[in-house]
């Protein structure tokens, strides 16, 4: 009996190891999770005072859409990122960690409020975070 | 301490009172020297929620008991910038089985040298360091302490691995310390034969999620003082950061030998308030 048990024990445990086959793309809930988490941060971002008056000349709807293509590229779904570097579009805007910090919280509740696994979510912030580089104090 | 055990209580139920722009958790937790840490071991993390340009303030109530003593420390903290860092604690460690009592006040700054906790492949690096004084010195000085009061600088890299074991991030840290206190300066400093020693100290935490964490320490202690041997300290601890402005952690210490008494083992429990 015990035998059995521990077998289907290890078994179970087996399966748990297994990384999981999907893209991380697909466990962001695809291009309609994907475009959840967009429109998740452009809310966020539009009632944080500290941070929406770098966003007062932005074409907001084309934001949008090559926010969703890199999202979408990074974690390894079927689109192409057409916009500038990050470095281009950050330089002169004085972003200051504060407001790099704001933007990741915003990210956050984004994702936590689509169910998104922990794991995907780190797995996300671990391709976003080193651009941090790229964006603040350019 | 009832006053500061409302204030925290009343943390529990107000969410979000000024708390700064950094994530929840990056803060870290507060140690019972009072800086930013694990349960006895400085990071190089700042205190608090306040990123660039922003301030914070903090408080912090923790105890811990072991057989035959128990320390209590009371602080308060303040940063700025996400690189600076200002502490004060009182701790009182009461000889439970002996008698008596021995007070320690600690006063701490730590600067923010390079890199970024979550954002850079450098590690955080700060270095810090910390003013003591013994408020009971009669004790130390009868088994050999030669100051009762002591310096320690020390220079510690954080940093946070993302999705790093089982899809959770994971975060490092390496201390080190120069200092000539026995028993974290509980005891006194200096004496006859003792000189300043580096001590090495090393955190694992991971972060379950935003809001828990697992994490285990080791304080390497140099054992300068001849009456009684002094041994290296460890724990287990679990974190709940509960929101921006309120943390708790519970944890399981084994502080070796003290004065004597062998095998000291026991809990660690610490409430923080973060504005």
């Amino acid at each position: 009996m015990v035998k059995y048990v521990l077998l289907a024990l290890s078994l179970t445990l087996t399966a748990c190891q297994h990384k999981p086959e999907t893209s991380l793309y697909q466990r962001l809930g695809g291009e309609s999770g994907v475009e959840h988490i967009v429109d998740g941060i452009l809310y966020g971002i539009e009632h944080d005072q500290s941070i929406v008056h770098h966003f007062a000349d932005t074409d907001i709807p084309r934001f949008r859409r090559l926010l969703i293509e890199q999202f979408c590229e990074l974690s390894g779904g079927p689109c192409k990122y057409s916009g500038v570097s990050m470095q281009e579009s950050h330089t002169g805007f004085q972003i200051t960690q504060a407001h790099f910090d704001a933007i990741v919280n915003h990210l956050i509740t984004a994702m936590q409020q689509q169910k998104v696994s922990v794991e995907a979510q780190n797995e996300l912030l671990a391709i976003l975070a080193p651009m941090y580089k790229d964006v603040v104090y350019r | 301490m009832k006053k500061v055990l409302a204030a925290l209580g009343f943390l529990l139920v107000s969410p979000y009172l000024m708390a700064g722009s950094k994530v929840i958790a990056t803060g870290g937790a507060t140690t019972i020297e009072g800086n930013s840490g694990g349960g006895i071991v400085p990071w190089a993390t700042i205190n608090g929620y306040s990123s660039s340009d922003e301030w914070s303030v903090n408080s912090f109530a923790g105890r811990v008991g072991v057989d035959d003593f128990t320390l209590d420390s009371l602080g308060v903290g303040a940063s700025f910038n996400n690189q600076w860092e200002l502490s004060f604690a009182r701790q009182k460690f009461a000889l439970d089985t002996i008698g008596g009592e021995l007070r320690q006040d600690v006063l701490g700054v730590k600067y923010k040298v390079a890199g970024e906790l979550l954002y850079t492949a450098l590690p955080q690096i700060s270095i810090g360091a910390q003013f003591k004084k013994n408020r009971d010195f009669a004790l130390p000085s009868a088994v050999g302490a030669g100051d009762d009061s002591g310096y320690e600088i020390y220079v510690a890299a954080t940093k946070v691995f993302f999705d790093a074991i089982a899809g959770r991030n994971l975060l490092l840290n390496a201390t080190i310390r120069s200092t000539d206190a026995h028993q974290t300066g509980l005891l006194g400093f200096g004496g006859e034969g003792v000189s300043r020693k580096l001590m090495f100290e090393s955190s694992a935490v991971l972060l379950l999620n935003y809001n828990l964490a697992l994490g285990t320490e080791f304080k390497q202690k140099p054992n300068q003082l001849g009456f009684a041997d002094e041994q290296h300290w460890r724990d287990l601890f679990a974190a709940w950061f509960i929101n921006k402005n309120a943390s708790l952690v519970l944890g399981y210490v084994d502080l070796g030998d003290i004065a004597g008494l062998s095998d000291q083992t026991g809990f660690y429990l610490s409430l923080e308030g973060t504005w």
